[in-house]
């Protein structure tokens, strides 16, 4: 299939935007004005009709394919939300309005205020920031919180303890707000190493990050003794909310003693991921940081009105440019607002419904590392199938594909080898899942009598397995143009 | 109430049994009691039907019957329908980061078509797959030059929008990175005094064209001097302007950040939005962010993989060149669709027909008594003084059906007259003299 600009035919126009006004860009002088013609291609609508479309069809997405990728909850995203989000008054809205007079845009601010108002109820926390456009951007946010925190006590910190289990995304935050990283390694159950924390622990560490249920999909049975140890040394503890889908209404981070919590509005609220965003990374704290949060926020007055707040000077700045991703803003708030309570406590009950039934049918046939009652994701090891029969997660990743499955997470965690990190979500029927425990059984079947078959898969897509190690080695990262 | 959860009660229950659990609660039980939720008092759930309704009169206490001039980095451009219908399709914007290229060529190609288009539009040599925004761009190309050269002053032109100058203040508050600003010098970069601040300790430099105010300007020269003292050049640019005003490449900047929003997404009170990165070759490794290559298949067809991720954090964690996952995938499939459809002579007329209706606009309201027109060379914004206070008289003609411009002053100080004025394709000549004419009425 060619790429668009190997369609393109000089002259060829597409939408016309209309006619040169006369004397068009006389004002500016030549030395201002580029020398060489733009390289974009010539088409007209339907040419580029047919090629995106077409190009859609090259891929799997939630609406056609389950989806069981882990620590991404790809659930069902209603169409509702894509409706309400696209509604003019919020669509058309400029930022800059709010600014100029409020007035002009109070249904924006409005949302803001209570959708702030639900996140913090559901978390458990004080003050929220919907600034953070995706969730390590909320990680950064939280670090920024963090280091103005402790700046103005006067506490001297350098480090951010983060157990091994961690989303890469956490100590790469933690680096880039300016602290150097402790890992911690994770103990028999899956949680990070209690004893070996306590080790690590000093007065010079900032803050403790921890995924929570963690990414091995288990809650910290021994959470209470992490929280004491940290607050013993005035460290921080962050909860990376990543997984917060296991737990609405069953626990709240700032009920357990955490301080700060991002979540993933695109994971847990169910806004569309769009091919790898936009997500948004909201960030929840505790009473103690509430001053520290980024500006301008929003702020309801006596009379009802919503209007800026830019803080009293202690605030971090700014994250993001405005209010952050502000139309997945809508579609969280609308997902809140039709679940209700019971329906997202609904939502977190078959989630991990969902992943234990996974969990247990798949038991006779994959190593499960950590072999306990899991939470909204289980975490395989394909070790045997290595052992055995030279067959890989990468391998048994492939066979799904060619089954028309997408495969889970695999080789993450890293603590887990050959791992396949699979949550089914709880918009999946048991129908859905049960195809999936099929192919997963088959295929261990597979690599028992015929591992070459799973070693060539997948053969009916659009591309085979593409050779990654020449793309890194010649760099052909555009089109010659 | 809705729900999207598609269990009967008979397979919670086949689903118990099989798990050997009595209960759904008991899957929760490593929840210590002493956890559970002190509350959770949310509503009720309300029906589609019910959202639809209510989310109809939310929207509407938002006004949309305002002609708007007001830009400041994030315009009201036309949006071809197209792009709606293609980004809406499933299979773009409901799958994920195409972490298995077999099953995510479509995002994959368009990615790479994306970066493309991105790389010859700014005259540089590779874009990456996106970022957060204009103003988180600005950051991570600062991070890169500070990875580069290993010094730690930035001197950032007055003229870069204030925004995303607050934001990368924000993001050094606990790193070892300074960041000198620099006045403007009658609304234009002080070119000479940049020079005079350059030095063996300066990182890099950063400048936007056009500026906040709309002036344009020409970089190539002092690009030239600093990079003969090894600081890094960043040029904040946008993208629209491309159509016509001097590229990032031809000035030679090393690398190009700028907001996308312009490239077919709406303004939607601040987001999602696009932040454009695109670079010279020597800096591909030091990049952020996702990047797709070609390759090759096993049966040797073409195909693209996604590419570099040693520099990522889900293998490099902390020393990965930016903490940054999910990016801005969807609406850099927009900007794509949109820059295929308006294509090469589109891309040039858009840029023209914005700078004329802006220079329409200005000899408009230049002719009015007691407004004067800030002098310099702008593309499609430009400053105006006001006889009165611009933040003030704003607010006032809003009532007429006019969003008249950005007041200065909420950015700068000394500035209280001062209005920047945004004009887009959107706006046609008779409503810019509508505009002018309502402008003159509410003058004292």
């Amino acid at each position: 299939m060619k790429l668009i600009f190997e369609k393109s035919v000089p002259g060829r126009i597409g939408v016309d935007p209309g006619a040169i006004p006369e004397g068009a860009g006389e004002n500016l002088d030549l030395k201002y004005l580029r020398a060489i013609d733009n390289c974009l291609p010539e088409l007209s609508e339907l040419d580029v009709m047919r090629h995106y479309i077409r190009l859609s069809q090259l891929n799997f997405s939630v609406d056609t394919h389950f989806y069981p990728l882990g620590s991404c909850t790809m659930k069902y995203n209603p169409k509702v939300n894509e409706a309400v989000s696209a509604l003019p008054g919020f669509a058309g809205a400029h930022p800059f309005m709010a600014y100029i007079d409020p007035a002009t845009v109070q249904g924006s601010l409005e949302l803001i205020y209570r959708l702030s108002s639900f996140l913090a109820e559901i978390t458990g926390m004080k003050g929220v920031t919907t600034q953070p456009y995706a969730g390590a951007h909320g990680e950064l946010a939280g670090i920024l919180l963090m280091a103005a925190y402790h700046k103005a006590k006067g506490n001297k910190k350098k480090y951010v303890i983060v157990p091994d289990e961690a989303h890469g995304t956490n100590p790469a935050s933690a680096a880039m707000g300016g602290y150097s990283v402790i890992s911690v390694p994770v103990d028999r159950d899956g949680g990070m190493d209690v004893d070996a924390f306590r080790e690590k622990m000093t007065d010079e560490v900032a803050g403790v990050m921890l995924t929570l249920p963690n990414t091995l999909g288990t809650f910290h049975r021994r959470i209470c003794d992490i929280v004491e140890i940290a607050r013993e040394h005035d460290s921080l503890l962050y909860n990376d909310g990543a997984n917060l889908n296991a737990i609405l209404g069953k626990a709240r981070p700032g009920d357990i003693g955490f301080d700060i919590v991002h979540m993933n509005l695109h994971k847990t609220f169910s806004t569309p991921h769009g091919g790898g965003g936009p997500g948004s990374g909201v960030v929840a704290v505790s009473e103690k940081l509430v001053k520290f949060l980024p500006v301008p926020n929003v702020a309801r007055s006596k009379d009802g009105s919503y209007g800026l707040d830019f803080g009293d000077g202690s605030s971090i700045g700014s994250m993001a440019s405005f209010f952050g991703n502000f139309a997945i803003l809508v579609r969280a708030f609308a997902y809140i607002m039709m679940l209700g309570r019971e329906g997202l406590i609904d939502v977190s009950e078959k989630a991990v419904l969902n992943a234990n039934y996974i969990r247990v049918r798949l038991k006779p046939y994959y190593d499960l590392p950590y072999d306990r009652v899991c939470m909204h994701e289980c975490v395989f090891s394909a070790k045997r199938q290595v052992q055995k029969n030279g067959v890989h997660a990468i391998d048994i990743a492939k066979a799904l594909i060619e089954r028309g499955i997408h495969p889970p997470t695999i080789y993450f965690p890293l603590v887990v080898d050959e791992a396949m990190m699979i949550e089914p979500t709880e918009t999946e029927s048991k129908e859905t899942i049960d195809e999936f425990i099929h192919a997963m059984i088959e295929i261990a079947g597979l690599a028992e009598t015929d591992p070459e078959s799973l070693k060539k898969a997948p053969g009916n897509t659009p591309v085979s397995r593409p050779d990654e190690t020449r793309a890194a080695r010649e760099l052909k990262l555009t089109c010659n143009l | 109430m809705a729900g999207f959860t598609p269990h009967t009660k008979d397979d919670v229950r086949i689903m118990l049994e099989t798990i050997g659990v009595t209960s759904v609660e008991e899957l929760f039980s490593d929840i210590p009691a002493g956890l559970r939720p002190a509350s959770f008092e949310l509503p009720t759930g309300i029906t589609e039907n019910e959202a639809l309704k209510a989310f109809n009169d939310l929207s509407r206490r938002n006004r949309t019957d305002l002609v708007s001039f007001v830009g400041g980095g994030y315009y009201d451009h036309f949006i071809p329908s197209a792009v709606d219908t293609i980004s809406s399709r499933s299979e773009f914007f409901t799958a994920y980061t195409p972490y298995q290229p077999e099953a995510s060529q479509g995002t994959l190609r368009a990615i790479f078509e994306y970066q493309s288009m991105i790389a010859s539009m700014t005259g540089l040599d590779f874009a990456n797959a996106s970022l957060y925004d204009g103003g988180t761009g600005l950051y991570e190309a600062i991070a890169m030059a500070v990875r580069t050269n290993n010094r730690h002053k930035i001197l950032v032109d007055r003229g870069v929008n204030p925004l995303f100058r607050n934001i990368i203040r924000t993001y050094i508050l606990n790193i070892d990175v300074d960041i000198e600003e620099v006045d403007l010098n009658d609304l234009r970069t002080d070119q000479e005094k940049i020079r005079s601040l350059l030095d063996d300790s300066t990182s890099a430099l950063v400048v936007q064209n056009p500026n906040f105010f709309g002036m344009v300007d020409d970089y190539e020269e002092l690009f030239a001097y600093a990079r003969s003292k090894n600081i890094v050049n960043i040029l904040v640019f946008y993208p629209l302007s491309l159509g016509l005003l001097k590229t990032p490449g031809e000035m030679k900047a090393d690398i190009a950040v700028g907001e996308g929003q312009s490239l077919g997404l709406p303004l939607s009170f601040g987001g999602p939005y696009l932040g454009l990165m695109a670079v010279e070759k020597k800096f591909i490794r030091k990049m952020p962010g996702r990047i797709v290559g070609e390759t090759v298949d096993r049966d040797g067809r073409r195909a693209f993989v996604l590419t570099l991720q040693a520099r990522e954090q889900h293998i490099r964690r902390e020393k990965a060149t930016s903490n940054i996952c999910s990016n801005q995938a969807l609406c850099a499939l927009r900007a794509v669709v949109y820059l295929s459809l308006i294509g090469k002579e589109g891309f040039r007329k858009t840029a023209l027909i914005n700078n004329s209706r802006a220079e329409y606009c200005k000899k408009a309201l230049g002719a009015i008594k007691g407004i004067t027109v800030r002098k310099g060379p702008t593309f499609n914004e430009f400053a105006v003084d006001l006889p009165v206070p611009a933040a003030e008289f704003v607010k006032k003609i809003l009532g007429t059906g006019y969003a008249a411009g950005l007041p200065a002053s909420l950015f700068y100080k000394n500035m209280d007259c001062t209005l920047i004025v945004s004009v887009t394709e959107k706006r046609s000549e008779d409503e810019i003299t509508a505009f002018a004419h309502a402008v003159r009425k509410a003058l004292p």
